[in-house]
Protein backbone atom coordinates (compact mmCIF):
# COMPACT_ATOMS: atom_id res chain seq x y z
CA UNK A 1 0.00 0.00 0.00
CA UNK A 2 0.94 3.47 -0.86
CA UNK A 3 2.10 5.03 2.43
CA UNK A 4 0.68 8.77 2.91
CA UNK A 5 2.13 11.34 5.71
CA UNK A 6 -1.08 10.74 7.30
CA UNK A 7 -0.93 6.96 7.48
CA UNK A 8 2.83 7.43 8.72
CA UNK A 9 1.75 8.57 11.70
CA UNK A 10 -0.20 6.59 12.72
CA UNK A 11 1.34 3.41 11.99
CA UNK A 12 4.25 5.43 13.72
CA UNK A 13 1.98 5.17 16.83
CA UNK A 14 0.21 1.66 16.01
CA UNK A 15 4.30 0.32 16.09
CA UNK A 16 5.36 2.23 19.51
CA UNK A 17 1.93 0.96 21.19
CA UNK A 18 3.29 -2.41 20.05
CA UNK A 19 6.21 -2.00 21.99
CA UNK A 20 8.67 -1.51 19.39
CA UNK A 21 11.66 1.11 19.14
CA UNK A 22 10.44 3.60 16.32
CA UNK A 23 12.48 7.03 14.75
CA UNK A 24 10.36 9.62 12.94
CA UNK A 25 12.49 11.16 10.23
CA UNK A 26 10.89 14.79 8.63
CA UNK A 27 12.04 17.12 6.12
CA UNK A 28 12.31 20.17 7.43
CA UNK A 29 13.86 22.49 4.88
CA UNK A 30 14.79 22.11 1.44
CA UNK A 31 16.60 24.10 -1.32
CA UNK A 32 15.98 24.13 -4.69
CA UNK A 33 14.67 20.56 -6.59
CA UNK A 34 14.00 18.69 -3.67
CA UNK A 35 12.23 15.18 -4.44
CA UNK A 36 9.67 15.33 -1.59
CA UNK A 37 8.47 18.69 0.18
CA UNK A 38 8.69 20.15 3.27
CA UNK A 39 6.69 18.15 6.24
CA UNK A 40 7.05 14.53 4.81
CA UNK A 41 7.76 11.92 7.05
CA UNK A 42 9.63 8.52 7.45
CA UNK A 43 9.03 6.26 10.08
CA UNK A 44 11.47 3.87 11.22
CA UNK A 45 12.11 0.72 13.53
CA UNK A 46 14.93 -0.92 14.97
CA UNK A 47 14.26 -4.15 12.49
CA UNK A 48 14.87 -1.78 10.28
CA UNK A 49 11.34 -1.88 8.72
CA UNK A 50 10.54 1.91 7.66
CA UNK A 51 7.16 3.68 5.85
CA UNK A 52 6.97 6.43 3.62
CA UNK A 53 9.57 9.10 2.48
CA UNK A 54 12.05 12.08 2.79
CA UNK A 55 13.23 11.97 -0.54
CA UNK A 56 12.39 9.98 -2.83
CA UNK A 57 15.01 6.92 -2.31
CA UNK A 58 17.92 9.12 -2.53
CA UNK A 59 18.91 9.07 1.10
CA UNK A 60 16.60 6.93 2.61
CA UNK A 61 19.67 4.71 3.79
CA UNK A 62 21.55 6.76 5.39
CA UNK A 63 18.57 8.14 7.01
CA UNK A 64 17.69 4.83 8.50
CA UNK A 65 21.57 3.99 9.43
CA UNK A 66 21.14 7.65 11.72
CA UNK A 67 17.74 6.92 12.60
CA UNK A 68 19.10 3.25 14.52
CA UNK A 69 21.77 5.92 16.47
CA UNK A 70 18.70 7.76 17.59
CA UNK A 71 16.52 4.87 18.47
CA UNK A 72 19.52 4.26 20.64
CA UNK A 73 20.65 7.20 22.21
CA UNK A 74 17.16 9.18 22.16
CA UNK A 75 19.17 12.22 20.82
CA UNK A 76 17.15 13.94 18.24
CA UNK A 77 19.23 15.55 15.22
CA UNK A 78 19.28 17.20 12.28
CA UNK A 79 20.63 15.70 9.36
CA UNK A 80 21.62 17.99 6.03
CA UNK A 81 22.14 15.83 2.58
CA UNK A 82 23.23 17.80 -1.13
CA UNK A 83 25.27 17.15 -4.27
CA UNK A 84 27.91 19.34 -2.31
CA UNK A 85 28.62 16.50 0.31
CA UNK A 86 31.38 14.52 0.35
CA UNK A 87 29.33 11.34 0.41
CA UNK A 88 27.42 12.76 -2.86
CA UNK A 89 27.99 10.04 -4.57
CA UNK A 90 27.04 7.26 -1.95
CA UNK A 91 23.90 9.52 -0.46
CA UNK A 92 23.28 12.24 -2.56
CA UNK A 93 20.53 14.11 -4.11
CA UNK A 94 20.85 13.49 -8.27
CA UNK A 95 17.97 16.57 -8.77
CA UNK A 96 20.62 18.72 -7.35
CA UNK A 97 18.75 20.47 -4.54
CA UNK A 98 19.47 20.01 -0.50
CA UNK A 99 17.27 18.99 2.27
CA UNK A 100 17.87 19.10 5.91
CA UNK A 101 15.76 16.38 7.75
CA UNK A 102 14.85 16.16 11.24
CA UNK A 103 14.70 12.89 13.29
CA UNK A 104 13.48 12.02 16.81
CA UNK A 105 12.58 9.16 19.05
CA UNK A 106 8.66 8.22 19.86
CA UNK A 107 9.12 8.16 23.63
CA UNK B 1 8.56 13.14 20.20
CA UNK B 2 6.46 11.85 22.98
CA UNK B 3 4.04 9.10 22.18
CA UNK B 4 0.83 11.53 24.10
CA UNK B 5 1.48 14.13 21.02
CA UNK B 6 1.74 11.76 18.13
CA UNK B 7 -1.36 10.39 19.34
CA UNK B 8 -3.26 13.77 19.64
CA UNK B 9 -1.66 14.61 16.36
CA UNK B 10 -3.77 11.48 15.03
CA UNK B 11 -6.33 12.08 17.25
CA UNK B 12 -7.22 15.68 16.29
CA UNK B 13 -6.90 14.38 12.72
CA UNK B 14 -9.60 11.87 13.06
CA UNK B 15 -12.16 14.28 14.70
CA UNK B 16 -11.06 16.93 11.49
CA UNK B 17 -9.48 19.17 13.45
CA UNK B 18 -6.26 20.97 12.73
CA UNK B 19 -3.14 21.33 14.92
CA UNK B 20 0.31 22.29 14.77
CA UNK B 21 3.27 20.93 16.63
CA UNK B 22 6.18 23.12 17.44
CA UNK B 23 9.30 21.51 17.33
CA UNK B 24 12.71 23.08 18.86
CA UNK B 25 15.05 21.86 16.66
CA UNK B 26 17.82 22.76 18.91
CA UNK B 27 16.90 20.99 21.87
CA UNK B 28 13.74 18.63 20.70
CA UNK B 29 11.75 20.04 23.18
CA UNK B 30 7.93 20.03 21.49
CA UNK B 31 4.47 20.82 22.45
CA UNK B 32 0.79 20.50 20.54
CA UNK B 33 -1.03 23.04 19.93
CA UNK B 34 -4.84 22.15 19.07
CA UNK B 35 -7.44 24.30 17.10
CA UNK B 36 -8.96 26.00 20.72
CA UNK B 37 -5.50 27.31 21.82
CA UNK B 38 -4.57 28.73 18.53
CA UNK B 39 -5.73 32.17 19.41
CA UNK B 40 -4.15 32.95 21.92
CA UNK B 41 -0.76 31.52 21.65
CA UNK B 42 2.05 33.56 21.51
CA UNK B 43 2.62 32.26 17.80
CA UNK B 44 -0.91 33.38 16.71
CA UNK B 45 0.15 35.42 13.85
CA UNK B 46 2.19 32.30 12.21
CA UNK B 47 0.22 30.00 13.30
CA UNK B 48 -2.61 31.75 11.26
CA UNK B 49 -0.67 32.16 8.31
CA UNK B 50 0.63 28.06 8.32
CA UNK B 51 -2.87 27.06 8.44
CA UNK B 52 -4.02 28.95 5.59
CA UNK B 53 -1.57 27.48 3.26
CA UNK B 54 -1.41 23.83 4.85
CA UNK B 55 2.21 23.97 4.75
CA UNK B 56 4.76 22.24 7.23
CA UNK B 57 8.05 25.08 7.86
CA UNK B 58 10.77 26.10 9.96
CA UNK B 59 10.31 29.84 11.87
CA UNK B 60 12.73 31.69 13.33
CA UNK B 61 11.63 33.37 16.76
CA UNK B 62 14.12 34.91 18.80
CA UNK B 63 16.87 33.04 17.71
CA UNK B 64 15.15 29.99 18.42
CA UNK B 65 14.85 27.38 15.01
CA UNK B 66 11.22 26.14 15.20
CA UNK B 67 9.51 24.07 13.17
CA UNK B 68 5.40 23.62 12.74
CA UNK B 69 4.31 20.58 12.04
CA UNK B 70 0.69 21.86 10.21
CA UNK B 71 -2.11 19.80 9.92
CA UNK B 72 -4.79 19.75 8.43
CA UNK B 73 -8.08 17.83 8.09
CA UNK B 74 -7.86 15.55 5.27
CA UNK B 75 -9.75 16.34 2.16
CA UNK B 76 -13.01 15.10 1.82
CA UNK B 77 -14.93 14.41 -1.41
CA UNK B 78 -18.77 13.76 -1.16
CA UNK B 79 -20.85 12.36 -4.67
CA UNK B 80 -23.72 13.18 -4.58
CA UNK B 81 -25.22 10.23 -6.69
CA UNK B 82 -24.45 6.68 -7.38
CA UNK B 83 -24.05 7.43 -11.36
CA UNK B 84 -21.93 5.72 -13.62
CA UNK B 85 -19.48 8.99 -13.58
CA UNK B 86 -19.21 8.04 -9.83
CA UNK B 87 -18.09 4.55 -10.75
CA UNK B 88 -15.34 6.12 -12.73
CA UNK B 89 -14.31 9.23 -10.12
CA UNK B 90 -13.85 6.58 -6.89
CA UNK B 91 -11.04 5.05 -7.93
CA UNK B 92 -9.37 7.81 -9.32
CA UNK B 93 -10.19 10.13 -6.27
CA UNK B 94 -8.61 7.67 -3.67
CA UNK B 95 -5.52 7.60 -5.84
CA UNK B 96 -5.34 11.54 -4.82
CA UNK B 97 -5.70 10.63 -1.14
CA UNK B 98 -9.05 12.42 -1.43
CA UNK B 99 -11.51 10.53 1.57
CA UNK B 100 -14.75 9.62 -0.61
CA UNK B 101 -18.31 9.38 0.11
CA UNK B 102 -20.71 8.44 -2.46
CA UNK B 103 -24.15 9.44 -1.36
CA UNK B 104 -27.60 8.70 -3.20
CA UNK B 105 -31.18 7.52 -2.07
CA UNK B 106 -31.86 5.63 -4.53
CA UNK B 107 -31.44 2.05 -3.42
CA UNK B 108 -31.16 0.91 -6.91
CA UNK B 109 -28.71 2.78 -7.49
CA UNK B 110 -26.35 2.83 -4.45
CA UNK B 111 -25.51 -0.90 -4.12
CA UNK B 112 -21.68 -2.17 -3.15
CA UNK B 113 -21.86 -4.06 -6.26
CA UNK B 114 -21.85 -1.05 -8.59
CA UNK B 115 -19.38 0.99 -5.32
CA UNK B 116 -17.12 -1.96 -4.17
CA UNK B 117 -14.51 -0.21 -1.40
CA UNK B 118 -16.32 2.66 -1.64
CA UNK B 119 -17.74 4.36 1.39
CA UNK B 120 -21.77 4.75 0.28
CA UNK B 121 -25.14 6.24 2.12
CA UNK B 122 -27.80 4.89 0.29
CA UNK B 123 -29.97 7.93 2.40
CA UNK B 124 -30.92 11.47 1.43
CA UNK B 125 -28.00 14.06 1.72
CA UNK B 126 -29.48 16.02 4.88
CA UNK B 127 -29.70 12.34 6.42
CA UNK B 128 -25.96 11.26 5.28
CA UNK B 129 -25.19 14.93 6.05
CA UNK B 130 -25.86 14.14 9.57
CA UNK B 131 -24.55 10.84 9.68
CA UNK B 132 -20.81 11.61 8.64
CA UNK B 133 -20.66 14.90 10.62
CA UNK B 134 -20.25 18.49 9.87
CA UNK B 135 -19.68 19.80 6.21
CA UNK B 136 -16.44 21.91 6.60
CA UNK B 137 -13.75 24.30 4.44
CA UNK B 138 -11.59 20.75 3.94
CA UNK B 139 -14.57 18.63 1.94
CA UNK B 140 -15.67 19.24 -1.85
CA UNK B 141 -18.79 18.15 -2.75
CA UNK B 142 -20.20 17.16 -6.28
CA UNK B 143 -23.56 17.07 -7.17
CA UNK B 144 -23.92 14.69 -10.18
CA UNK B 145 -27.90 13.40 -10.18
CA UNK B 146 -29.33 15.47 -12.67
CA UNK B 147 -32.56 15.38 -10.15
CA UNK B 148 -33.07 18.37 -8.10
CA UNK B 149 -34.50 16.61 -5.48
CA UNK B 150 -31.41 14.92 -4.33
CA UNK B 151 -28.70 17.86 -5.66
CA UNK B 152 -30.36 21.32 -4.66
CA UNK B 153 -30.42 20.47 -0.80
CA UNK B 154 -26.53 18.70 -1.23
CA UNK B 155 -25.61 22.22 -2.79
CA UNK B 156 -27.55 24.54 -0.38
CA UNK B 157 -25.45 22.69 2.69
CA UNK B 158 -22.13 22.73 0.91
CA UNK B 159 -22.39 26.13 0.29
CA UNK B 160 -23.70 27.12 3.97
CA UNK B 161 -20.77 25.45 5.19
CA UNK B 162 -18.45 26.75 2.92
CA UNK B 163 -16.58 23.97 1.56
CA UNK B 164 -13.83 24.88 -0.45
CA UNK B 165 -15.75 23.32 -3.52
CA UNK B 166 -19.57 22.98 -4.70
CA UNK B 167 -19.83 21.55 -8.40
CA UNK B 168 -23.30 20.50 -10.10
CA UNK B 169 -23.51 17.97 -13.09
CA UNK B 170 -25.61 19.80 -16.10
CA UNK B 171 -25.73 22.10 -19.14
CA UNK B 172 -25.41 25.51 -18.97
CA UNK B 173 -29.23 25.46 -19.49
CA UNK B 174 -30.53 23.34 -16.44
CA UNK B 175 -27.56 25.25 -14.77
CA UNK B 176 -29.09 28.39 -15.04
CA UNK B 177 -32.98 26.73 -14.11
CA UNK B 178 -30.84 25.27 -11.25
CA UNK B 179 -29.43 28.66 -10.11
CA UNK B 180 -33.53 30.67 -10.24
CA UNK B 181 -34.45 27.62 -7.80
CA UNK B 182 -31.92 28.21 -5.36
CA UNK B 183 -32.73 31.97 -5.32
CA UNK B 184 -35.92 31.27 -4.57
CA UNK B 185 -34.95 28.76 -1.90
CA UNK B 186 -33.23 32.04 -0.30
CA UNK B 187 -29.61 31.43 -1.49
CA UNK B 188 -28.03 34.60 -2.70
CA UNK B 189 -26.42 34.81 -6.48
CA UNK B 190 -23.03 35.28 -4.69
CA UNK B 191 -23.10 31.84 -2.76
CA UNK B 192 -24.73 30.58 -6.26
CA UNK B 193 -21.99 31.98 -8.11
CA UNK B 194 -19.52 29.65 -6.25
CA UNK B 195 -21.38 26.60 -7.64
CA UNK B 196 -18.81 25.46 -10.50
CA UNK B 197 -21.37 24.35 -13.28
CA UNK B 198 -21.33 22.94 -15.64
CA UNK B 199 -19.53 20.84 -13.61
CA UNK B 200 -15.07 20.34 -13.96
CA UNK B 201 -12.48 21.59 -15.94
CA UNK B 202 -13.51 21.94 -19.93
CA UNK B 203 -11.02 19.19 -21.35
CA UNK B 204 -13.86 18.18 -24.07
CA UNK B 205 -14.87 15.43 -21.90
CA UNK B 206 -17.22 12.87 -23.43
CA UNK B 207 -16.83 9.35 -21.74
CA UNK B 208 -17.52 9.02 -18.02
CA UNK B 209 -14.09 8.35 -17.25
CA UNK B 210 -13.07 11.46 -19.07
CA UNK B 211 -15.66 13.83 -16.74
CA UNK B 212 -13.99 12.06 -14.03
CA UNK B 213 -11.25 13.31 -14.46
CA UNK B 214 -12.22 17.32 -15.50
CA UNK B 215 -14.44 17.14 -12.49
CA UNK B 216 -10.94 15.98 -10.16
CA UNK B 217 -9.33 18.17 -11.82
CA UNK B 218 -11.44 20.80 -11.46
CA UNK B 219 -11.50 20.01 -7.13
CA UNK B 220 -7.47 19.74 -7.07
CA UNK B 221 -7.04 22.85 -8.92
CA UNK B 222 -9.33 24.87 -6.64
CA UNK B 223 -7.76 23.07 -3.84
CA UNK B 224 -4.17 24.34 -4.52
CA UNK B 225 -5.06 27.86 -5.76
CA UNK B 226 -7.21 28.35 -2.67
CA UNK B 227 -4.21 27.23 -0.34
CA UNK B 228 -1.76 29.37 -2.27
CA UNK B 229 -3.84 32.21 -1.93
CA UNK B 230 -4.95 31.27 1.45
CA UNK B 231 -8.56 32.04 0.57
CA UNK B 232 -9.60 28.57 2.46
CA UNK B 233 -10.06 29.85 5.94
CA UNK B 234 -11.39 32.90 7.23
CA UNK B 235 -14.45 33.10 5.33
CA UNK B 236 -18.12 33.46 7.13
CA UNK B 237 -20.16 31.14 6.26
CA UNK B 238 -23.21 33.39 5.80
CA UNK B 239 -24.57 32.45 2.16
CA UNK B 240 -27.73 32.62 2.99
CA UNK B 241 -29.63 35.76 2.63
CA UNK B 242 -31.18 36.95 5.43
CA UNK B 243 -34.10 39.22 3.71
CA UNK B 244 -34.89 41.38 7.34
CA UNK B 245 -37.56 43.37 5.55
CA UNK B 246 -39.06 40.82 4.07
Amino acid sequence: MLATDQTILREAETWRRAGRSVALATVIETWGSAPRPVGSHLVIERDGNFLGSVSGGCVEGDVIAESLDVIEDGRARVLEFGVADETAWRAGLSCGGRIRVYVERID
Amino acid sequence: MKLDNLAALNAERDARRPAILVTDTADGSQRLVREAEFAADPLAEVFRERLLSGNSGLVEIDGRSLFLTVQVPPVRLLVIGAVHISQALCPMAEALELDVTVIDPRTAFATPERFPDVALLAEWPDDAFARIGTLDRYTALAALTHDPKIDDPSLIAALNADCFYVGALGSRKSHARRLERLGEAGLSPEATARIHGPIGLDIGAITPAEIAVSILAEVVATLRRDRIKGRTAGKPADCLRHDLDA
